[in-house]
């Protein structure tokens, strides 16, 4: 093969001289089978965030939700959830940047063009609503500002659950933008799943009804709208099915659908619990003491899907930047047409 | 997806005064003779560090692409010309060769999604990272639609080409376009370069050039028109660029709509599991 | 040209834009090619039968410039009778000599007149060491040249032209050449199509014509066919030599060649030239500019020698060395090699890299005494005894070595004022910028200070030898803190002043005088310090003056731009036309008035007849351009100056994968100069046992990344990582042949060694198709070697040394060789690797 075949005077993507994997004929012309895009330079702590604070914002609300209702058990573990959520988030974006001064560079302006700059400020305002609110709940502390906080925090947190989302897709990175309608959807689903299940583990049976059923919802939006999504990208939804994100997609919906139905029959089982069929108590561990683990476990699926769901976007993301044919094909196309 | 006018893009009302005349660069590739010049040049001047050793067999580069440490890159492309062909009956052997740079987009996805300000539009129009200001956040560098910036190893920041700022402030031509031989990097207004452009590409369409085409020549495309634009011989995809690029962040008002609407979904999803929920019942 | 000198080729491409046709004659397609209107894919080395078809062309299709050639060349002399043609004698001349393998050229001359290098001494056979001033040729007395303008007589020069030619048909070229008969014909056309009185064809050459065996005898085949067509002495005519080192030209101008004193006046040599008188009779020519060898060598004397130069000693004549033999470089450096060589400066040179068989110079320097290298960088000629490839096979210990080596840091141009003479003759003065860093000085302050100490520890001593160096004028003024002599007052020397304290400069070589009152180091470059102003350092931009920009710096001779002008007017002195004036004669001013500064003197009429008598330019006719030839006529055929023929002949390289088509019993220059010894083996020749085992045609060449042996880029992380590692490039067809793998290792071998190099497979080399066989060429770049960031083997130690007689410049641009798959054996397995080939090609 020469430097001819491979600057693609001829249509073809072909193999760079570093052994980059040959783009199939069928591919866009490309120059060498580059990337048009630089790949994302962020690393493991980024989706590790983004679930992270997915979590925690959707689990202020329900914090408050249980706590206005008197549920202090629910209310309690929502809390620490949320509160253990944010805790992780500065740590995990810190080490991304390298100085922990680099984070207050984020907050020398607010700009409504950078979904990481608002994101900022959401954090930064939700953190110690979050705080306050677990101060109420946990430790019995100022009552009153730690409503305040729960509210605020109630308020904020779904806008941190689902700003990550609108960050990915205010991006060149074609899997990415072009999943712009569906990606906080997936977002918000698999926030309330995490929340949710996370709720569910340490709240216990008894008391966790609610939390269950947001799990059960959570995990059912975001299955439907990662769905979604995969099915209008097409051709570019490529890293999910053959690249390096497949396993995680695979595993996260997967997970995902396993906890929620696990939960969803427990759920209802332990509804039914005055029946006396004993064979059904027996396998769905109806009372709520007998309930526990099977629900924990299923909760610890929802949990794993739902870091896996934002593993395998973030995946995908950089196998699509990589990819000169996911950018250049439809832009071709595109002036084609035009 | 409506459009929405960028805060940046109306930098002159930003510097009122200080405001200078938009200024940028042509680069002709019909006139570029593959002497790396101005990749070289720019890295003197700016210092720029090298950008590794390698031998990369794609015909005379070796650089690859434009990344933290190259702000100018010359790409080589062998090719049988499609469109004159040699009475082998196969095309004529052509090598193209093109000089990239940042662009300097009117709609700069970097620019607008930078947290920190640390990119800025100077009062030339221009597009430049401050490195003090600049926390190596890395958003700029997949909201870039033409893989332009990047992020350097070893300050973990982001570097891109500053159009010689510097050179600018002192009524200086930048460095690349001063060293370029055959003139084909023609640096100066926007206008006058952008009507230039049309009558060249004309004059070479009429000469024969088949290919001969404007990239980024006006301001109606997906970036609200480049500071830095390109006459070239073949498709963009061809040098590596990207044939129809889009600034990613025209979409945002959308985006941020959904982002409310799934926001006000996990509100109303939790409002639904624990509306009927027999806790209070029980209880009391 | 675009690969090697960007800069310049700016003009081409504004040219190109304006609808000039650009044709690029290169055996590979190139940077220049990408740009170009046409590329014609050639075999390196022939490129005299490529020219010849060309010159054939105009010959039998008649498309000269019949005025021109008439009147301004020598088409219309009568050759003398006993000059016999490669025609008659199977590809050589008369006078060969098999014994010499040289010619005596007495039989090449004028009918009814004698010639001698204008500058170069009489009476010698055509042997290297004697023809090297030649610059234009001088007729000894005798009557004028018996010329018939019809060019109708049988042994005027145009018909010898057309029965040398008449062979070099597009069929042949097409053979020889690998030059289909299409693009001959449209070349030809376009060429002679922009010839003539509207228009001009100008020709640019670089090395792609030089380093060959016939180097320059291709050089002359370009000079006939513009002549021919009336291109020269015109305003966009003209052959443009490309020079190489920024100021390469100016370093034969004021030379740093061994037989040669600036101003191209000869060196003295041992067996003729005893005396001044000798000397000046030697290469005095009777009419044309060489007509005052007394003026030019006195000056030079009174320059070097001041008082001590008086017309009682001859001035000083007897203490310029005698030439006795060829002391080119490359004999001295086998002389070094055999130990009669003991010690060696290298400033602004990189043997070790850089010259052919640049094995050989490696391991010729581990046998000096002592080694002195200035320059920029650690070069490998600098630290070859302790990581040259040959401490790698065990060839060379570093222990062993008794070389004491001095290396001494060099001040770049950036870090001194100076000069540099460019391929226009054009003199650019550079002011320094920075100060050099550290211990780094400047050649002028090397020299000056060296003399300086010499002459201190030799103060007061008898020997008259000694007397060469302590009468010189060494008192240059210096300054600052490391006594830096002043770069003004040396350019002020070498332009030449009135002898005396207070002597004024001269405004041009017209005003030296033979009696030693006035003194000049270098009679062409007179003028530059004219009005005591260093006009090489005039900046005034184009945009400011006429085209010509006179006033851009200052070009020899006397700020001419363009050299034998007077061509440019008719021979009544008015423009061949309008688009095309330059030069012309006033008749009411009775003067030459133009563009430029005319080519004669200015007020020499169109219709001047020299009376009985006259000398030097005044004995030239007033229609007569070419003012350094004795007969002042552009030379067609070349009675003398030339040591392998007078006219350009085609031979082949000295390794070549070709049998001589034209000329089957001489395949190579008869004249070639070659070494062959063991560490210079040859490859065998075409035909030979064992031609098989290399069978790839092997041409080296420049990258515009990369400069000359690298010490200039491959330190530089800049242009190191533009083309990190050495490469060769080769066709498709070839990389099938061999299984070589684009970006792969590739091994190339020859009988002097075996280098690696990445694999670059590329369209862009051809594979030729000559006698019904394909001939593949295989290209490498030469810069790398085993010092500096960018690191690899040096073409060079593939390369034999083989030479032009007339210059001994060495075949760079065609050897054979052969082209495997993967790396070369390390250490000393690659020498049994290259002796298996030597095995196999003498076909034991
Ligand atoms: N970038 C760069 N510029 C340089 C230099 C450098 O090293 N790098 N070196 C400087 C120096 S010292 C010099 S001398 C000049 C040299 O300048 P050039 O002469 O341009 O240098 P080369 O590349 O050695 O040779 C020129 C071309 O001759 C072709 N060629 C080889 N054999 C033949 C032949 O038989 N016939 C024809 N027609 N062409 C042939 C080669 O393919 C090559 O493309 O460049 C100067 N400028
Ligand atoms: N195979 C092959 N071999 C070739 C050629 C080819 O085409 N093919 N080309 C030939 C030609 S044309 C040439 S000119 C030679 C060139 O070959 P060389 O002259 O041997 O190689 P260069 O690298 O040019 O050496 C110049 C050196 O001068 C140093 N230098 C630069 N400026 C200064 C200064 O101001 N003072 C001092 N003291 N040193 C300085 C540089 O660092 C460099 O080391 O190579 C010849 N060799
Ligand atoms: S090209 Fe990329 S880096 Fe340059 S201004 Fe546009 S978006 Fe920013
Ligand atoms: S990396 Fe620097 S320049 Fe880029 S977005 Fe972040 S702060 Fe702005
Ligand atoms: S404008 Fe300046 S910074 Fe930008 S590429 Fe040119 S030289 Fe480099
Ligand atoms: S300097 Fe000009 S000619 Fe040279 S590579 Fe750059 S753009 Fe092309
Ligand atoms: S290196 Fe110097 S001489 Fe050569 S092209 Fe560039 S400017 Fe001209
Ligand atoms: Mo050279």
């Amino acid at each position: 093969m020469s430097a001819l075949d491979r600057s693609h005077g001829q249509g073809a993507v072909t193999a760079a001289g570093d052994g980059r994997p040959t783009v199939p004929r069928a591919a866009p012309r490309s120059y060498y089978g580059l990337p048009v895009l630089n790949e994302p330079v962020w690393t493991w702590e980024i989706p590790a965030y983004f679930f992270a604070g997915g979590m925690a914002g959707a689990s202020a609300p329900l914090a408050l939700a249980a706590s206005v209702q008197g549920n202090r058990r629910l209310a309690r573990a929502a809390s620490a959830v949320a509160l253990a959520g944010v805790a992780v988030s500065p740590p995990l974006l810190i080490s991304d940047l390298g100085r922990p001064e680099r984070f207050l560079n984020m907050l020398r302006m607010f700009k409504v063009t950078s979904p990481m700059s608002v994101g900022a400020w959401i954090l930064s305002a939700f953190a110690p609503a979050v705080a306050v609110g677990a101060g109420r709940e946990l430790l019995g502390v100022a009552p009153a500002v730690g409503r305040a906080g729960q509210v605020g925090g109630a308020l904020l947190g779904p806008a941190l659950s689902t700003y990550t989302a609108a960050l990915l897709a205010c991006t060149a990175v074609p899997v990415w933008h072009e999943a712009r309608r569906e990606l906080p959807f997936v977002f918000a689903g698999s926030s309330l799943a995490s929340a949710g299940a996370a709720a569910t583990i340490l709240a216990g049976p008894s008391a966790s009804a609610p939390a269950r059923r947001m799990a059960v919802g959570g995990a059912t939006l975001s299955l439907c709208a990662t769905i979604a999504m995969e099915r209008r990208l097409g051709a570019l939804a490529a890293p999910y099915h053959e690249g390096s994100a497949k396993p995680f997609a695979r595993a996260a919906k997967g997970l995902s659908a396993a906890g929620a139905l696990t939960l969803a029959c427990a759920s209802a089982a332990q509804g039914r619990a005055r029946m006396p069929a004993a064979r059904m108590r027996s396998w769905t561990g109806g009372r709520s003491s007998r309930g526990r683990p099977i629900q924990s476990a299923a909760g610890v699926a929802l949990l794993a899907g739902a870091a896996l769901e934002r593993w395998a976007i973030f995946r995908a993301g950089i196998d699509s930047a990589a990819d000169p044919a996911a950018t250049i094909a439809p832009q071709r196309a595109r002036r084609d047409r035009a | 997806m409506s459009d929405f006018e960028l805060p940046t893009s109306s930098w002159q009302a930003s510097y009122g005064e200080e405001a200078r005349e938009r200024v940028g660069f042509f680069t002709d590739t019909s006139l570029c003779i593959g002497c790396k010049a101005c990749e070289v040049a720019c890295k003197e001047w700016n210092r720029v560090p090298e950008d590794g050793l390698v031998h990369r067999g794609m015909s005379m580069d070796n650089t690859g692409g434009l990344s933290a440490d190259t702000w100018r890159h010359v790409a080589f492309i062998e090719q049988r010309n499609a469109f004159e062909l040699g009475d082998d009956g196969e095309g004529g052997l052509r090598w193209l060769m093109a000089s990239d740079v940042c662009k300097h987009c009117t709609h700069a996805a970097c620019l607008e999604v930078c947290p920190t300000g640390a990119l800025f539009r100077t009062e030339f129009g221009t597009v430049v990272v401050q490195e003090d200001v600049c926390n190596g956040c890395g958003y700029c560098i997949p909201a870039c639609p033409f893989g332009v910036i990047d992020r350097r190893e070893d300050d973990g920041r982001a570097h891109k080409c500053t159009l010689c700022y510097d050179r600018l402030k002192d009524d200086q031509t930048p460095a690349c376009a001063q060293a370029c031989p055959t003139n084909s990097i023609q640096f100066g207004p926007l206008d006058e370069l952008r009507a230039h452009a049309q009558d060249r590409v004309a004059q070479l369409v009429q000469a024969g050039e088949q290919g001969a085409q404007l990239y980024l020549a006006d301001g109606d495309d997906g970036i609200g028109g480049a500071g830095a634009f390109f006459l070239l011989l073949d498709d963009p995809e061809v040098y590596g660029l990207p044939p129809d690029p889009v600034d990613p962040v025209r979409r945002l008002p959308a985006i941020w709509g959904l982002t409310a609407l799934a926001a006000g979904t996990i509100l109303a999803g939790v409002a639904a599991a624990v509306t009927g929920d027999r806790h209070r019942a029980r209880r009391r | 040209m675009a690969e090697c000198h960007p800069v310049g080729f700016q003009w081409v491409m504004e040219a190109r834009e304006r609808g000039a046709t650009i044709i690029h004659v290169d055996p590979r397609f190139t940077r220049t090619s990408a740009v170009a209107d046409l590329h014609v894919p050639i075999r390196a080395g022939t490129d005299i039968a490529w020219l010849g078809g060309l010159i054939n062309h105009v010959l039998t299709e008649g498309r000269e410039f019949r005025e021109y050639v008439v009147r301004y060349t020598n088409a219309a002399t009568i050759v003398s009778d006993e000059f016999l043609d490669t025609e008659d004698l199977d590809g050589l001349f008369s006078g060969f000599d098999p014994d010499s393998r040289s010619y005596d050229v007495s039989s090449w001359r004028y009918a009814g007149m004698q010639i001698d290098p204008a500058a170069g001494a009489r009476g010698q056979t055509s042997r290297a060491e004697q023809s090297h001033g030649a610059h234009g040729a001088a007729l000894q007395e005798g009557d004028p040249p018996h010329v018939d303008e019809t060019l109708e007589h049988p042994r005027c020069v145009w018909q010898i032209l057309k029965r040398h030619y008449a062979r070099y048909t597009p069929e042949v070229v097409e053979q020889v050449c690998g030059v289909p008969q299409a693009a001959f014909r449209q070349v030809a056309e376009a060429i002679c199509a922009n010839s003539g009185r509207e228009r001009t064809t100008a020709f640019v050459y670089s090395v792609g014509w030089t380093h060959h065996t016939t180097g320059t005898q291709m050089i002359r085949s370009a000079s006939i066919l513009q002549l021919m067509l009336g291109n020269i002495g015109r305003p966009g005519g003209g052959i443009m030599a490309l020079r190489g080192h920024a100021s390469i030209q100016g370093s034969t101008d004021i030379p740093t060649l061994y037989n040669i004193l600036p101003g191209y006046l000869p060196m003295a040599n041992a067996t003729s030239a005893g005396t001044l008188d000798d000397y000046v009779e030697d290469n005095n020519a009777p009419a044309g500019y060489w007509g005052h060898a007394r003026e030019y060598i006195v000056s030079l004397l009174k320059a070097w020698w001041g008082d001590a130069a008086t017309a009682e000693n001859d001035f000083c004549f007897g203490r310029l060395p005698r030439i006795d033999g060829d002391h080119s470089i490359y004999p001295t450096i086998m002389g070094m090699r055999d130990g009669r060589v003991e010690g060696f400066f290298v400033m602004g040179e990189n043997p070790g890299v850089g010259s052919g068989n640049s094995k050989l110079h490696r391991l010729a320097m581990a046998e000096l005494r002592w080694l002195v290298v200035r320059d920029l960088q650690m070069i490998e000629s600098a630290t070859f005894w302790k990581d040259g490839p040959e401490i790698d096979t065990g060839e060379l210990v570093t222990e062993d070595i008794a070389t004491e080596v001095f290396f001494l840091p060099a001040a770049a141009h950036t870090e001194k004022d100076g000069s540099f003479t460019n391929t226009q003759r054009l003199l650019q003065w550079h002011n320094k910028a920075i100060e050099p860093p550290q211990d780094c000085r400047s050649e002028l302050w090397f020299m000056f200070h060296l003399g300086r100490r010499i002459r201190e520890k030799l103060a007061g001593s008898q020997d008259p030898r000694d007397r060469a160096i302590l009468d010189l004028t060494w008192d240059y003024p210096t300054a600052g803190p490391t006594a830096e002599p002043d770069a003004e007052a040396v350019l002020r020397e070498i332009s030449g002043a009135e002898y005396g304290p207070d002597g004024k400069a001269l405004s041009g070589y017209t005003e030296l005088r033979g009696d030693g009152s006035t003194a000049c180091g270098c009679w062409i470059y007179s003028g530059v310090y004219g009005g005591e102003r260093n006009l090489a350092n005039r900046r005034k931009p184009r945009t400011e003056q006429d085209w010509v920009a006179a006033e851009w710096a200052w070009a020899w001779p006397l700020n001419r731009r363009i050299l034998y002008n007077r061509a440019s007017a008719d021979p009544a002195g008015r423009p061949w036309s309008e688009r095309k004036a330059y030069v012309w004669w006033d008749p009411d001013k009775r003067s030459w008035t133009g563009y430029d500064v005319p080519d004669f003197k200015v007020d020499m009429a169109p219709d001047y007849e020299p009376p009985e008598g006259a000398k030097a330019e005044d004995a030239l006719r007033g229609d007569e351009p070419f003012v350094m030839q004795a007969d002042g006529k552009g030379w067609l055929f070349a009675p003398t100056g030339l040591t392998n023929g007078p006219l350009p002949a085609h031979y082949e390289p000295h390794e070549s994968p070709a049998s001589n088509l034209l000329y089957p019993r001489q395949p190579a220059d008869p004249t070639r100069e070659q070494f062959p010894r063991q560490d210079n083996r040859y490859n065998p020749a075409h035909g030979e046992p064992g031609a098989g085992v290399f069978p790839y045609v092997l041409t080296t060449y420049r990258i515009a990344e990369h400069h000359t042996a690298g010490a200039m880029s491959r330190w530089m992380p800049y242009l190191a990582e533009l083309a990190p590692d050495p490469f060769v490039e080769v066709s498709p067809e070839l990389a099938a042949e061999r299984g070589l793998r684009h970006s792969d290792w590739a091994t190339i071998v020859t009988e002097r060694t075996a280098i690696e190099a990445r694999v670059m497979v590329t369209e862009r080399m051809t594979p030729l198709h000559i006698g019904g066989r394909t001939v593949h060429q295989v290209g490498a770049p030469w810069h790398w070697g085993t010092s500096g960031l960018a690191r690899g083997d040096s073409a060079n130690d593939l390369l034999p040394i083989v030479l032009d007689s007339n210059v001994h410049i060495s075949e760079f641009k065609s050897a054979t060789c052969d082209v495997q798959p993967g790396r070369r054996p390390r250490g000393p397995a690659l020498l049994q690797y290259v002796a298996a080939y030597r095995r196999r090609a003498e076909g034991s």
